[in-house]
C-alpha cells in the first residue's frame, strides 16, 4: 500500500517538473526572434500562419494555445524550416527509429561484455587481469566517444575498408532500418558506442561485487560449504546486481535520447540530428518538441531506475522514513 | 609466513623497556585530516603521475606561445593550412620535415621536380632536372623505386615523399610597385630570391594560366614537351633532361619579372608578380615556415591553437568547479542544517532545475546571451545553473550526518550561532567530499564543452579563442587527407581527461576515511 501510494506521488511529481520545465522551456524559446525565409511567397504564407496559430498573441496566451492544442489534438506545433508543414510529433518520431536501434544494439552489445569483465576482474581481484582491465577500464571511461568514433573509421574503414564511412540512408539499404545492410553500416557507430558503455559498466559491477565478495554472507555460504563458483553465482552475484539492473534499465530507456555526437559523426538521421538541425535553421517548434522530449526521457529514466529498485530487490521498501 | 610457527627468540627485542615515557610528550607532530589525505594521496602512483601530467599540460598551454617567437597566436597564413609538421632544424634529422607520402605520376613527378629546377634558373638559364633536384626548394624528400601499374594502359607511378610547405612552389600574386620595389631591395640585401619570371600564359604550351609552376611547355595532360624543330616532341623522365621554358619574354630576350595589371602613379601602379612562396613568406613574416604541429584548417599555428584551447578549456572547467563548490556548498549546508519544510522546498527547486537536460540549458543560454555577453560567460552561466545541484547534495547528506552529533550539541549550548555552527564546525567535515566532487567536475566540464563546441552549438573560432572541441569539428571533414589535424587535440583531449579522472579518483580514495590503512 505504501508502496503504491510512493509510485503515485513520484509520478505525480515527476509530471510537475515536466510542467514546470516545459514552461520555462516554452518562455526561452518563444522569446527568440523568428525569422522568415527569404523566399517572399513562402514567407508570406508562413506569416499568415503564425498569424493564424496565435504567435503574435501576449506570451502566456500562446502558451494555453499550445496547452490547448496538445490535449484536444495532440499537436506540437509545425516545422516550417525542415520540412515545409509537417507536424513537429511526425518529425520527432520519424527519426526515433534510427537512434533508439543504433543506442539498443550498442546496449545489447556492451551490457553482457561489460558485466562479464566485470565479474573477471572481481574474481581475480589484484592479479594481473584485474589491473589489466582495471587499467584499460580507466582509459576507456576517460577518453571521448568521438575519439572511439575517429578511431573506428580511421581503422575500419581507412585502413582495412571492412566497412561503411557513415550509416546509409532508408533508400540505400532498401526502405527499412531493419535490413542487414542497414545493420551492416550501423556497425560502426555501435563500436563506437559501446567502449564507453562497456568499460563504464564493467568498473561498477568490479566494484559493486568485490563488495558483495569480501562481505560475511559469502563467510557463511563458505563454511556451509558451497565451492566459491556456487557462492559467487548464487550470493554475491545475485547481491551484487541489484544497484546494476535498475543502471541498465535507466539505460534502456535512455536510448531514446541518444549521442548527438555519434549521430552527427556517422550522419544519423537520428533524434540528435534533428536537434542540431532545428537550431542552425531556427525551426523553434521542432526546437520545442525536441526540448520536451529530452527532459521527459530524463526524468521518466531517473524514476524508472528509482522504482525498479524496489521491484528488484524486495528488501528495499520504498516511501518508508 | 612458513616460519612463522617457530621463530628464533633471538630475534624478539622489547620496544620499551625500563623508563616511564606515560609523562612525555610526543616527539612527532599530530597528522590532521589534510595531512593525512595528502599522504595517502601520495601512495597512489597512478594518481601523482596523473597530476604531473596535468601540470605539464598546463605548463605546454602556458609556455608554448612565450618560446614560438616567430608569430602569435593570431597570426595565420592560408596559403600554408593544414600543413603537417615543419621545423628547419629538425629537418636534418628526417623529423618534422612537413613531408606526406604520396604517389605520382610522371608529369606529376616532373611537376615537382620542375618547382626545385624553376627555383633554380633565377634568370630564365636552362638547368637540368638533376640541378633541381639538389636545390634547396626541392619539395621532393625522398623519391621510391618506381613501379608500373596497369588500368587499361600502364602508368608508372613514383612513390615520394613530398614537402608540402615547399610543393606549393610558385604563386602568382598582385602588388603595388611600391611593394615590388620594397621586396627587390629585400632580395639584394639578403640574397634570397622571391621574385621570378613570368609565364607565358598565352601560348598554347601553358597547361594551367592560374598555376604558376608550369612553367615549362606543356600539352595534353601536362607532359613537358620540346619544340625544337618545330613541332612538339612528348619528353619522358631523366635525371639530365632539361626543360624547355615558357617564360614570357621582353623583346630583347630577356625574362620578364611582373606584368602591369591596373593604372596608377609610381607607387600605387597594380602589378602581377609571380613569387616563390617559401621566400615569399620569408620576407613577408621574417622567418622560415616553423610548425610544430603543423597548421590547422584555416592556416593557424595548431601547436597555438591547442595551447589557447587547453587554457580556454581550463579556465571555464575551473571557474565552473569553484563556483559550483561555491554555490553547492552554501545551498546544500542551508538545505541540510535547516531541514524540514527548508529543505522540502529547496529540494523540489533543484529537481525542477535538474529536470532540464543540460544540452537544453546549453543552447538556450547561448541563443539568448552569446550576442550580449560572449560565448564563454553564456557557457559559464550555463554550467553555474545546474552544475551546482550535485554537490548541493553531497553536502547536504553530510550536514544530516553531523547535524545532530554531540560537539555540535555542546556548540550550541555555549551559545554559538546557527552561521558558526555551520562554517566552523560542520562544514570542515563536509570539505574532503566537495573538493573531490570538484574536482571531478573539471574533466566533465571539459569533455560536454569540447562537445559543444564539436556540434557547433557554442561557437568559438575566432582568432583569439579557440577550443579543442572546435579544432575536432574544422577537421572532422577533412581529418583522413591531413591526420594531423584530428590527431594532437584527441590526444590532448584525451589525455586530459584520463590524468583528471585519475586524479579525482586518487583525491576521492584520499579523502574517504573508510579507506585508511585498507590498502596496506
Amino acid at each position: 500500500m505504501k508502496m503504491t501510494k510512493y509510485v503515485i506521488k513520484r509520478i505525480l511529481l515527476m509530471f510537475f517538473v515536466f510542467f514546470v520545465v516545459t514552461t520555462i522551456c516554452f518562455m526561452l524559446i518563444r522569446l527568440l526572434p523568428r525569422e522568415l525565409p527569404q523566399n517572399k511567397v513562402q514567407a508570406e504564407a508562413i506569416a499568415q500562419r503564425w498569424e493564424a496559430l496565435g504567435y503574435n498573441e501576449p506570451l502566456l496566451t500562446q502558451f494555453a494555445i499550445y496547452l490547448r492544442n496538445i490535449f484536444t489534438e495532440f499537436d506540437f506545433g509545425t516545422s516550417w524550416y525542415i520540412q515545409f508543414r509537417e507536424p513537429a510529433l511526425n518529425l520527432l518520431l520519424g527519426r526515433l527509429a534510427p537512434t533508439v536501434l543504433v543506442n539498443t544494439y550498442s546496449l545489447l552489445l556492451s551490457v553482457p561484455l561489460g558485466i562479464l569483465l566485470g565479474i573477471y576482474a572481481a574474481i581475480k581481484k589484484n592479479k594481473w587481469q584485474d589491473s589489466l582491465i582495471s587499467t584499460g577500464v580507466m582509459v576507456f571511461v576517460s577518453v571521448p566517444s568521438y575519439v572511439y568514433a575517429f578511431l573506428v573509421q580511421y581503422f575500419l574503414y581507412f585502413k582495412l575498408d571492412l566497412l561503411p564511412l557513415t550509416v546509409y540512408s532508408l533508400a540505400d539499404a532498401g526502405g527499412s532500418w531493419f535490413t542487414g545492410k542497414m545493420f551492416y553500416s550501423m556497425i560502426p557507430p555501435i563500436l563506437a558506442l559501446s567502449f564507453g558503455e562497456i568499460a563504464s559498466l564493467c568498473r561498477f559491477t568490479r566494484a559493486e561485487l568485490t563488495e558483495t565478495l569480501t562481505s560475511d554472507y559469502m563467510l557463511l555460504a563458505r563454511t556451509k560449504g558451497l565451492t566459491r563458483g556456487q557462492a559467487t553465482a548464487r550470493h554475491a552475484l545475485k547481491n551484487a546486481m541489484v544497484p546494476i539492473l535498475p543502471m541498465i534499465i535507466g539505460s534502456f530507456v535512455s536510448v531514446m535520447s541518444g549521442s548527438m555526437i555519434i549521430e552527427r559523426i556517422f550522419s544519423i538521421p537520428g533524434v540528435g540530428q534533428l536537434y542540431i538541425q532545428a537550431i542552425n535553421l531556427f525551426d523553434y517548434d521542432v526546437f520545442m518538441i525536441d526540448c520536451i522530449f529530452y527532459s521527459f526521457v530524463g526524468l521518466l529514466a531517473g524514476i524508472v531506475v528509482d522504482l525498479s529498485y524496489g521491484f528488484i530487490d524486495p528488501r528495499i521498501r520504498m516511501g518508508e522514513k | 609466513m612458513e616460519n612463522m610457527n617457530n621463530i628464533p627468540k633471538e630475534k624478539f627485542a622489547f620496544v620499551h623497556h625500563g623508563e616511564q615515557i606515560s609523562d612525555k610528550k610526543f616527539e612527532d607532530k599530530p597528522i590532521g585530516y589534510f595531512k593525512d589525505a595528502w599522504i595517502r594521496f601520495r601512495k597512489s602512483k597512478a594518481s601523482v603521475v596523473a597530476a604531473i601530467i596535468i601540470l605539464c599540460i598546463m605548463l605546454y598551454s602556458v609556455l608554448t606561445p612565450l618560446l614560438i617567437t616567430s608569430h602569435d597566436a593570431t597570426f595565420m597564413c592560408s596559403t600554408y593550412a593544414k600543413k603537417p609538421s615543419r621545423v628547419t632544424w629538425l629537418r636534418d634529422f628526417g623529423i618534422a620535415t612537413g613531408g606526406v607520402d604520396r604517389n605520382t605520376n610522371e608529369a606529376g613527378y616532373i611537376k615537382l621536380v620542375a618547382i626545385g629546377a624553376g627555383a633554380v634558373s633565377g634568370k630564365g638559364e636552362a638547368v637540368s632536372l638533376k640541378e633541381g633536384m639538389d636545390s634547396p626548394y626541392q619539395p621532393i624528400l625522398h623519391t621510391g623505386a618506381p613501379y608500373v601499374q596497369e588500368m587499361g594502359k600502364k602508368t608508372t607511378y613514383y612513390p615520394v615523399k613530398v614537402d608540402t610547405y615547399l610543393e606549393v612552389g610558385f604563386l602568382y600574386t598582385d602588388v603595388e610597385q611600391a611593394e615590388y620595389n620594397k621586396i627587390l631591395a629585400w632580395q639584394e640585401q639578403t640574397g634570397i630570391q622571391v621574385i621570378y619570371p613570368m609565364v607565358d600564359t598565352r601560348n598554347e604550351y601553358c597547361f594551367d594560366p592560374e598555376d604558376a609552376n608550369y612553367w615549362y611547355k606543356t600539352k595534353g595532360k601536362a607532359v613537358p614537351v620540346s619544340t625544337v624543330g618545330g613541332n612538339a616532341k612528348s619528353l619522358s623522365y631523366s635525371e639530365d633532361l632539361v626543360l624547355e621554358d615558357n617564360y614570357k619574354r621582353n623583346a630583347d630576350g630577356s625574362v620578364a619579372y611582373f606584368s602591369y595589371t591596373g593604372g596608377g602613379d609610381q607607387n600605387t601602379a597594380q602589378m602581377k608578380i609571380r613569387v616563390l612562396y617559401y621566400n615569399y613568406y620569408r620576407y613577408l613574416y621574417g622567418s622560415e615556415p616553423n610548425y610544430i604541429m603543423g597548421t590547422d584548417s584555416q592556416g593557424y599555428d595548431l601547436a597555438l591553437r591547442i595551447a589557447g584551447g587547453i587554457q580556454m578549456s581550463l579556465l571555464v572547467a575551473i571557474s565552473v568547479s569553484v563556483i559550483n563548490f561555491l554555490i553547492g556548498a552554501a545551498y546544500g549546508a542551508v538545505e541540510g542544517y535547516y531541514g524540514g519544510t527548508t529543505d522540502i522546498v529547496l529540494c523540489r527547486i533543484t529537481d525542477i532545475l535538474s529536470g532540464v537536460p543540460f544540452i537544453v540549458v546549453a543552447t538556450l543560454f547561448q541563443i539568448h546571451l552569446a550576442q550580449k555577453v560572449g560565448a564563454i560567460p553564456s557557457l559559464l552561466f550555463a554550467y553555474v545553473l545546474t552544475g551546482w545541484i550535485g554537490t548541493a547534495g553531497r553536502v547536504r547528506t553530510q550536514f544530516y550526518r553531523f547535524k545532530n552529533q554531540e560537539y555540535v550539541m555542546a556548540a550550541r549550548t555555549l551559545g554559538a550561532r546557527d552561521r558558526r555552527i555551520i562554517w566552523k564546525h560542520i562544514f570542515p567535515n563536509t570539505l574532503g567530499t566537495i573538493i573531490t566532487s570538484s574536482a571531478l567536475v573539471i574533466p566533465s566540464v571539459i569533455l560536454t564543452e569540447s562537445m559543444l563546441s564539436f556540434l557547433g552549438i557554442i561557437k568559438l573560432g575566432s582568432a583569439e579563442a579557440t577550443s579543442l572541441g572546435t579544432l575536432l569539428s574544422d577537421a572532422s571533414g577533412i581529418w583522413t587527407q591531413y591526420p594531423h589535424l584530428m590527431l594532437y587535440p584527441a590526444l590532448v583531449i584525451s589525455l586530459l581527461m584520463i590524468c583528471f579522472n585519475l586524479f579525482g579518483n586518487g583525491l576521492r580514495d584520499a579523502f574517504n576515511p573508510a579507506l585508511r590503512g585498507v590498502e596496506d
